[in-house]
């Protein structure tokens, strides 16, 4: 291969560097009407009045939105396929707010000024009511979170909303409780994961225009454009027909901009007033009034025999969605079905749970998906089991876990919303990447601790799998398109979100037609030129969009092949495409790429060459790796300092080796930030403490001593060019390996995220009182 | 989108005509970096800037470095002749606020006079026994600010550092590089000890008693330690927060107190 | 109000508020490359250089800014190339809206302390926020950028 899984610059480094136009918000109009939300202060309370009558008269201000400007159409944001496995629990506006933070009305005006002048002059009269913040207390609560009738799900997703659940879940492999009585070793546990905000450094933003068409077009910072389209034309009635999304470059999502966010508002101002709008959240605003990650309680429970045999798993589950249900079901399906695998060999599995509404900021679509809380839970768990046992637990994992060419009856069984889809593991190198990891944290003489004067060394890991899309419900789609000159177009509606999918699918069209990226120019996205793609999600880009690039480049290459052959007078056989020329191979005529392209294009019997062709993924393989952390911990104050981070990743082959690099180190130190730092915390009255980055703390560059990321050799046949997915894998070990190296340090045991050395402090007060 | 309303701006050129925008109304503030003030207040009625009164400047005598309060942060961090004294404590406590863009804007007498329970500036000024001259009321030390009930109606011109030949140490705990303190210690040694502690959650506060005792002491053992630290939880408050509880910070103060003073003494 | 900043060696005139930030005057005047992120200080994205050094435009009220030299990516494009090609080598390229933000401290680095070390560049980049890269790859574009001496 020449340019796949070689040193290749992202397509797009030196514009962006340089400063160009690039962000959603470069692109709004000047004279934009500014739309601000008015955010309720309460949890939970029905709007009695609002007295707008003062502002509207401000000189600027446009309109005053109220939940009786909208037609009561229930819809989701989650931006998810079709039919949507969330409740469409949600209206543009409403007359009951569920969060501090809610959409209460908003102000449109000239400008900014204007519409915090016109907040200012408005009076709303609540009703407040008696809110749920903590999780545990929601079902059966005499609260009901959503009474109104009009909401619904699409299908059975377990939605109770009268006993505030918004989805539920139950799978059984096996009899879990007679294996769990007939093991030699059980362990209970119960763990507890916090809310994280993704903090993609550029806000939501969204403006629209109507243009000359009289169709409204809308850029969006948004992982899902078509989505995108469709939640709109269904919320707000207008034919989807009218309405055109760009996504330009969007600056960071991490699953936040999975989810639509200000569109609905723009797209109803400047649809209605014909003029530009925009809205740009304050930071605050992406806190307070975007999405977490789920908090979950996780119970585990797992059993072995005296030979070491892990026997069954069983989690129980409850997960936080907040005040709506978008990504209820499916977060906590992945839970299971993304983590539960790992261990195959077990007699029994159970996974059951129900996802709950409270009166805090919803919870969304994360990078880990539901994979990062599963697995804190279940790589802890073994840790503890393998204390109670007293054997090795890397000997204990090595035993025990999913090996290349098994499988695992959960993935028939749990799919995301869904029932699965079997599969073997056609790649699966996790041995190879527990040997190497092993190696290169230097394992063996690091474990469990090493004590200086002050400080305790100490190493700890856990393995972990994820997917790569969602088989027969991702669809990605690719159109290429030659030009005059022998260059390429690539049209791709998979949303480049700074992962690096741009430059990934270059790569592959430019390998398979044998030429280099800078002949190959890559377009993403936009509903009205480019071809459908579900979006920057699940993991899915590499594998499900990229079979569509390969795809679309293969056909191509047939259709100029057949061209060639026609020019040059002969059979489709005879002729030889090495990206350059095509040659016939019995009279040795050539015709170079560049002349046949300009031929086509100008002289003779010309036509437009370009095909598009779309993938939908007939299974998922999970990319594996096991991850390894050496931390010092202070003898007497328990700070923890992170020393190195090693990762062996499986996820077959690396299109981009470097950014393939990049994903696991962003999303290794995103972890880290899960399992370390980051903590959504709210007051007693359910008002978000850390709505600024002032309190809400990201891992800084001086908190990130080493990394040190490998990939193993593995070529999984059904991925373009080998590939599997790579965008979400890195942030699941973290928090268990992290949770482990404390473990082994000073045999204490941490099980509510973030491990902080308070928390480490705390446990061992209890520890030395004993 | 933060904003602050602001009624009117100013930057006078001479101290007089501040000193009388200023305290013609409490809704008249003076702005020094003005990025606390940009996410602290609301409304301003008129916002005097000091940047025309050449308060930018750091120079030294005999006996002392003078700093002019609107000296932004970076510049005290950075001058070569400040690093050298207190084993360079201030650099060290100014180069762990935020980051470069920040402490570029923000200044010394913003950082003084906000009188932020987080300062990790404020500690260190104590134990280096600074003095603070205002336009006003004239030179006080940071002591007799700090016991004052409300910041004073005034213009802060410098700070003062007397030249001594002690040697220091601080001590910021952090969540994250980027976060406030969960705690920070200052300690300096010259004849005598001075020990501060801030962020407790509250605002630095120096441990007198902590630091007599000490004072008394010749022969640091252990055990001497030990009750200093015992004297300094005594004397000192601490709270608890977002960021820390009670006890927690009570832990550190005892581990870096042990530490500092074992590296002051060295 | 009317105000002239000298922005990239250009001396124009403004029209601002008084409570306007330089952040907000730079983006309404189509100096986009600026960014906003964080509104108050934390993230760096919308760092200039003031005068030659970096700074937030977020928390600088423009009204200040008269008489001093603003500068933006546009105004050290030849250095941003440069970064932006070592970037492209390492692979430290993600979402990119720090990357202008970043060219501008980094830059100013080097002007200040061309032979700084790992910690040093580290402490002088701890207020520019990466949520994507996990840092290290950055680090070592940044570290070959310091030493190109072209």
């Amino acid at each position: 291969m020449k340019v796949v899984n070689n040193k290749v610059h992202s397509v797009d480094g030196l514009g962006i560097m340089k400063g160009r136009k690039a962000y959603t918000d470069d692109f709004a109009e000047k004279d934009s009407l500014i739309i601000k939300v008015l955010r309720s202060p309460h949890p939970f309370a029905k709007i009695k009045k609002i007295d707008d009558q003062e502002a509207k008269k401000l000189t600027g201000v446009e309109m005053v939105l109220t939940y009786k400007d909208f037609k009561r159409i229930p819809f989701t944001r989650a931006g998810q396929g079709y039919p949507e496995p969330s409740p469409h629990d949600k209206f543009v506006l409403d007359e009951y707010v569920r969060y501090i933070g809610d959409e209460v009305l908003a102000v449109v005006g000239s400008s900014d000024e204007i519409c915090r002048k016109a907040l200012d002059l408005i009076k709303v009269e609540y009703e407040v009511l008696e809110p749920i913040l903590d999780f545990e207390q929601a079902i059966d609560n005499q609260v009901i979170i959503h009474p109104e009738p009009e909401i619904h799900e699409m299908f059975d997703i377990g939605f109770k909303p009268k006993r505030n659940i918004a989805a539920a879940y139950e799978m059984n492999v096996g009899d879990v409780e007679k294996s769990l009585a007939a093991c030699d070793y059980v362990i209970r546990e119960t763990f507890y994961t916090q809310a994280q905000a993704h903090v993609m450094l550029e806000p939501h933003t969204v403006n629209a225009r109507m243009d000359y068409q009289n169709r409204i077009c809308i850029y969006s910072a948004t992982q899902t454009p078509f989505h995108v389209r469709r939640i709109i034309s269904q919320g707000l009635e207008i034919p989807l027909s009218k309405i055109r999304v760009i996504k330009p470059r969007v600056g960071g999502g991490f699953g936040g901009k999975q989810a639509i966010h200000g569109e609905m508002l723009v797209a109803f101002v400047t649809y209605k007033t014909g003029k530009p709008a925009k809205i740009v959240y304050t930071r605050k605003e992406v806190f307070e009034s975007s999405y977490t990650r789920h908090p979950m309680r996780l119970e585990m429970a797992l059993g072995a025999d005296k030979n070491g045999k892990l026997k069954a798993i069983d989690a129980k589950v409850l997960s936080d969605t907040g005040a709506y249900g978008e990504h209820a079901l499916t977060v906590f399906m992945v839970t299971g079905s993304k983590v539960l695998p790992l261990y195959n060999k077990v007699d029994s599995v159970r996974f059951v749970g129900d996802v709950v509404y409270t009166n805090h900021t919803p919870a969304g679509a994360f990078r880990g998906y539901g994979a990062i809380q599963g697995n804190f839970a279940l790589e802890s768990a073994i840790d503890i089991l393998c204390v109670k046992m007293g054997v090795d637990p890397i000997k204990f994992r090595q035993e025990n876990m999913m090996k290349e060419n098994e499988t695992s009856p959960i993935f028939a069984i749990m799919g995301e919303g869904t029932a699965g889809t079997a599969m073997n593991m056609d790649t699966c190198k996790l041995e190879e990447c527990v040997e190497r990891g092993l190696k290169l944290i230097d394992w063996q003489s690091k474990y469990p601790r090493i004590e200086t004067e002050d400080k305790i060394k100490s190493v700890g890991m856990a393995i972990a799998m994820q997917g790569s899309g969602i088989p027969y419900i991702d669809m990605g789609a690719a159109t290429i398109k030659l030009n005059d000159d022998g260059f390429y177009n690539l049209m791709v509606g998979a949303t480049e979100i700074g992962q690096g999918s741009d430059t990934v699918l270059t790569q592959i069209a430019a390998e398979e037609l044998m030429t280099s990226v800078d002949k190959v120019v890559i377009y993403s996205s936009d509903t009205d030129l480019t071809p459908f793609d579900v979006g920057a999600y699940a993991s899915s880009t590499t594998y499900v969009s990229g079979n569509a690039v390969l795809r679309a480049a293969k056909e191509l290459k047939s259709r100029m092949v057949e061209e060639a052959a026609r020019i040059l007078e002969t059979k489709i056989e005879n002729i030889d495409f090495d990206g350059k020329r095509f040659l016939n191979i019995n009279d040795k005529k050539e015709i170079s790429l560049i002349d046949f392209s300009n031929q086509i294009t100008y002289s003779h019997e010309q036509k437009q060459l370009q095909v598009t062709s779309s993938y939908v993924g007939h299974k998922s393989p999970p990319p594996f790796m096991a991850g390894f952390v050496e931390i010092d911990i202070d003898k007497e104050t328990y700070e923890v300092e992170i020393i190195n981070y090693v990762s062996v990743v499986d996820c077959g082959t690396t299109i981009n080796p470097m950014l393939a690099k990049g994903q696991v180190d962003g999303a290794i130190v995103q972890g880290l930030g899960m399992a370390f730092y980051e903590d959504v915390q709210y007051s007693k009255t359910g008002k978000l403490i850390s709505s600024d980055m002032l309190n809400y703390k990201i891992p800084t560059r001086l908190d990130i001593k080493n990394l040190t990321t490998v990939f193993v050799d593995s070529y999984e046949e059904s991925g373009p060019f080998g590939a599997k997915s790579v965008g979400e894998i890195g942030i699941d070990t973290p928090p268990a390996a992290l949770a482990n190296a404390v473990y082994n340090a000073l045999g204490i045991r941490i099980t509510k995220l973030p491990i902080t050395p308070e928390k480490i402090y705390q446990e061992m007060r209890k520890k030395n009182e004993k | 989108m933060i904003f602050m309303e602001i009624g009117k701006y100013y930057a006078p050129e001479t101290l007089e005509e501040a000193y009388n925008l200023f305290v013609e109304s409490k809704d008249n503030k003076i702005i020094g970096g003005g990025a606390w003030v940009k996410i602290s207040l609301k409304r301003v009625e008129k916002l005097i800037s000091l940047d025309q009164l050449k308060l930018d400047y750091i120079q030294e005598n005999n006996a002392y470095y003078e700093i002019g309060a609107m000296t932004n942060l970076r510049s005290v961090e950075t001058n070569e002749n400040i690093k050298l004294i207190y084993s360079g404590i201030l650099n060290q406590a100014i180069s762990n606020i935020m980051g470069v863009q920040i402490r570029n804007l923000a200044t010394i007498g913003g950082s003084i006079m906000g009188k932020f329970a987080f300062s990790d500036l404020i500690g260190v000024l104590l134990v280096m026994d600074a003095k603070l001259e205002f336009y006003k009321l004239g030179e006080i030390s940071i002591y007799e600010f700090l016991d004052l009930k409300k910041i004073p109606e005034d213009i802060l011109l410098n700070i003062k550092i007397p030249k001594r030949d002690s040697k220091g140490y601080f001590k910021k705990v952090s969540k994250t590089h980027l976060d406030f303190s969960i705690i920070n210690i200052a300690i300096s040694k010259g004849k005598n000890f001075i020990i501060a502690v801030g962020s407790r959650p509250g605002i630095a506060q120096s441990a007198i008693n902590t630091a007599n005792y000490l004072n008394s002491q010749t022969n640091f053992t252990e055990e001497i330690l030990d009750k200093a630290c015992d004297i300094a939880i005594d004397e000192l408050t601490f709270g608890s927060n977002l960021r820390a509880s009670k006890e927690y910070r009570e832990l550190l103060v005892r581990t870096y107190i042990k530490r500092g003073i074992r590296q002051v003494i060295k | 109000m009317k105000i002239n900043l000298n922005i990239n060696g250009v001396s124009k005139a403004f029209l601002i508020q008084e409570n306007e930030y330089l952040l907000e005057v730079l983006r309404r005047n189509d100096y986009t490359s600026v960014k906003r992120g964080c509104d108050n200080t934390s993230c760096g994205v919308c760092t200039v250089l003031f005068d030659g050094k970096p700074i937030p435009s977020c928390s600088m009220l423009a009204i200040r800014c008269e008489g001093h030299e603003i500068t933006t990516v546009e105004g050290i494009e030849k250095e941003a190339e440069k970064l932006a090609n070592y970037f492209g080598e390492l692979g430290a390229d993600q979402c990119g809206y720090c990357n202008p933000s970043m060219a501008l401290t980094v830059y100013s680095l080097k002007k200040e302390n061309k032979h700084a070390t790992d910690e040093e560049i580290k402490a002088y980049l701890v207020g520019n926020l990466c949520r994507c890269t996990g840092y290290v790859a950055q680090h070592q574009a940044i570290k070959k950028y310091l030493g190109d001496e072209s």
